[in-house]
C-alpha cells in the first residue's frame, strides 16, 4: 500500500496509477533501451550542430544542447505525446457510464491516475536516462538550488499538464466516438511544437511563435529549460507561470467538455 | 505435379483476396480514411520541417548542406514508407501474441511470415511516400547531379536496397517479439530509431553508432552512402567512397539477419493456451 486507505481519493487514484505501471518492468526497460538509442542519434546530429555553429546556436552550447536532448528523452515516459490514453477507449466502448456512476469527478480521476503512472516513469525511464546522458555525454545542470527547485516543480507541471490537455484529445470522443485522427494529430503536432526532435529555441521566429501559443512547450520544452540551468532567475519563473496558466485553461476546458459531453454521450449497442 | 501448381496458384490468389478486401476496407470509410491520409502527409511534412530548421541555423552539417540532406531524406523516407506499407503491420505481433490470435495462423497450411505481412496493407503510407517521392525529385533537380547510366543504376539500387533493408528491419523486429511480449517497444530502438538514422549524416556518429547503424543494422547504406557516392563527397572516415554501390550486399545481410531472428522467434513461441 503507497497510500493510505484514508487519503484524499485523488491521491490514491495516483498511487493506484503507480502501481499499475510498476507491474510491467520490461516494458519499462524497453522504453528506456528505445530511449537512450534515440537519444545517442540526436547527440550526433545536434552537436554537430552547435559545432557547425562555432560552439553556440541561439544560447545552446555542447552541454545545454546535451542537457536538452537527456534530459527530453527521459521524459518521454511521463509525458504523453502519443494521444493515446485509457480513458478514450472507454468514452469509445462506452464503458466511462460505469465511471459516472461512481461517486467521483470523471475527468479528475483520470487525470490522477494518469499523473500516478506518468511519475513513476521517471523512475525507470527518466533518471537512468539523465545519468547515461551525463556520465557518456557530460551535461549543463542549473547553477543554484533554487534553479533545482523550481525545475523540479516545472516538471511536475509539465507532466499535469500533458496529462490534462492529452484528456482533452480523449473528450471529443463524447462527440465523435473514434478518436484516432485527433489522436494521430495531436501526436504530429505535439512532439514537433513540444521541442522533441529539435528544440523550439532554434526555430524561426514565426513557428517559434506559433509553438509558444500552445501547451506542448510546457509539457517538455520549459521544463528542460529550467532544469539544464539555460533559463534561470525570472525568466524561468516566468515559463513556470506560463506552465501554471496552461493547467488552469486545459483543465478547465476539460471540466466542460466532460460536463457537456455527458449529456451528448450516446451508448451503441447493448 | 499438376495438382501442387494447380495448389500454388490458389495459394497466391487467397494472398491477392485477403489484400484487396484489406484495401476496400480502409477506403470504404472516406472520412477516416482521409484523415489518415492528412495525418500521415502532415508526419512526412513535420519531419522535413525539423530538418530544414536544423540545416538552415548553420551552413551544412557533417559534411552535407541542405540540397544533399533532401537527397538522403527523399531516399531514405521513400523506401521507408514503402516498407511500413508492406510490412509496418509487422509491428501488430505483440497484440496476437497476446491475445493468442497468432494461433490460428501457426494452424494454416501457409508460411507465418507470409500470412502475417499479407494480412494487411496500410494505404494511407502511400501519403508519407508521396512525401519522400516530392522530396526526392526536388532534390536531385537542385543538386549537382553528375547524371550517367550509373548514376541512375546507383540510386535505383539504393531505393530498392532500402526497401529491402526497411522491410528486413520489420521482420527483424517482428521476430524478436517473440521473447519480448510486453517489451515490444524495445524494437523501436532499431525499426524506428534506425529510420530516423537513416536521414542523418553518418559522418556525425561516433564509433558505437557507426557500427550500430552503419553496419549490423545497415542504415547508413539506405541513403547516405549512396548519396555521398552520387554527389562524390567526402564519408565516413577511412572508409572509401565508393561504398555507396555495397548497398546491395547491406539489404542481403539485413535479410540474412531478419531470416535468423524470425526462425527463431517462430520456433520459440509455445501458445497462449486456451
Amino acid at each position: 500500500m503507497l497510500v493510505s486507505a484514508r487519503a484524499p481519493i485523488l491521491l490514491r487514484l495516483v498511487a493506484a496509477g503507480v502501481r499499475q505501471q510498476t507491474a510491467y518492468p520490461l516494458a519499462a526497460l524497453a522504453g528506456l533501451v528505445a530511449n537512450v538509442t534515440f537519444g545517442f542519434l540526436k547527440v550526433a546530429v545536434l552537436l554537430a550542430t552547435v559545432e557547425a555553429a562555432g560552439g553556440e546556436l541561439n544560447g545552446y552550447d555542447a552541454g545545454t544542447m546535451s542537457a536538452y536532448i537527456w534530459i527530453s528523452q527521459g521524459l518521454l515516459g511521463s509525458v504523453n505525446l502519443f494521444g493515446r490514453t485509457e480513458i478514450a477507449e472507454r468514452i469509445k466502448s462506452g464503458d466511462v457510464v460505469v465511471d459516472f456512476l461512481r461517486p467521483l469527478d470523471v475527468h479528475a480521476a483520470a487525470v490522477a491516475t494518469d499523473v500516478g503512472r506518468s511519475l513513476w516513469a521517471l523512475l525507470p525511464r527518466g533518471v537512468p536516462s539523465v545519468v547515461i546522458g551525463a556520465v557518456v555525454v557530460g551535461m549543463a545542470v542549473p547553477t543554484s538550488v533554487a534553479g533545482f527547485l523550481l525545475g523540479a516543480v516545472s516538471m511536475v507541471l509539465g507532466i499535469v499538464v500533458s496529462c490534462t490537455t492529452v484528456y482533452l484529445v480523449a473528450a471529443t470522443g463524447f462527440w465523435l466516438v473514434e478518436t484516432r485522427g485527433v489522436q494521430i494529430l495531436y501526436m504530429v503536432v505535439s512532439g514537433f511544437l513540444a521541442g522533441l526532435f529539435v528544440p523550439i529555441g532554434l526555430f524561426p521566429t514565426p513557428l517559434f511563435a506559433v509553438a509558444s501559443a500552445t501547451p506542448f512547450p510546457s509539457m517538455m520544452m520549459y521544463p528542460v529549460d529550467v532544469l539544464s540551468g539555460r533559463v534561470a532567475g525570472w525568466d524561468a519563473v516566468g515559463l513556470v507561470a506560463a506552465q501554471a496558466g496552461w493547467l488552469v485553461v486545459t483543465a478547465a476546458l476539460g471540466q466542460q467538455m466532460t460536463r457537456r459531453g455527458r449529456h451528448k454521450l450516446e451508448v451503441q449497442g447493448g | 505435379m499438376a495438382s501442387t501448381g494447380a495448389g500454388k496458384v490458389t495459394d497466391l490468389s487467397a494472398y491477392r483476396a485477403v489484400l484487396a478486401s484489406r484495401m476496400r476496407a480502409q477506403a470504404s470509410y472516406r472520412a477516416s480514411f482521409a484523415l489518415d491520409l492528412g495525418s500521415s502527409l502532415l508526419v512526412g511534412v513535420v519531419e522535413l520541417a525539423e530538418i530544414a530548421v536544423l540545416y538552415t541555423s548553420v551552413h551544412g552539417i557533417g559534411g552535407l548542406d541542405l540540397a544533399a540532406i533532401l537527397l538522403v531524406f527523399g531516399l531514405a523516407d521513400l523506401s521507408f514508407s514503402l516498407a511500413d506499407m508492406a510490412f509496418g503491420h509487422c509491428d501488430d505481433l505483440p497484440t496476437l501474441i497476446r491475445a493468442g490470435t497468432i494461433d490460428v495462423f501457426y494452424l494454416r497450411p501457409q508460411p507465418l511470415l507470409a500470412q502475417l505481412v499479407t494480412s494487411d496493407i496500410s494505404l494511407r503510407r502511400i501519403a508519407r511516400g508521396g512525401v519522400g517521392l516530392v522530396v526526392l525529385v526536388i532534390a536531385l533537380a537542385i543538386n549537382d547531379v553528375p547524371w550517367s547510366p550509373a548514376a541512375v543504376l546507383l540510386l535505383v539500387l539504393a531505393l530498392l536496397s532500402g526497401l529491402v533493408t526497411f522491410g528486413s528491419l520489420f521482420v527483424t523486429a517482428a521476430g524478436c517479439q517473440f521473447f519480448l511480449v510486453n517489451g515490444a517497444e524495445m524494437t523501436n530502438a532499431f525499426v524506428y530509431g534506425g529510420r530516423y538514422g537513416a536521414t542523418q549524416p553518418a559522418s556525425v556518429w561516433g564509433r558505437p553508432l557507426v557500427v550500430l547503424f552503419g553496419f549490423f543494422f545497415p542504415m547508413a547504406f539506405t541513403a547516405y552512402l549512396p548519396v555521398v557516392t552520387l554527389l562524390g563527397l567526402p564519408g565516413l572516415d577511412g572508409l572509401p567512397t565508393w561504398l555507396g554501390w555495397c548497398a546491395p550486399v547491406a539489404a542481403l545481410w539485413a535479410v540474412v539477419l531478419a531470416a535468423l531472428a524470425w526462425r527463431v522467434g517462430v520456433r520459440h513461441y509455445q501458445g497462449a493456451g486456451g
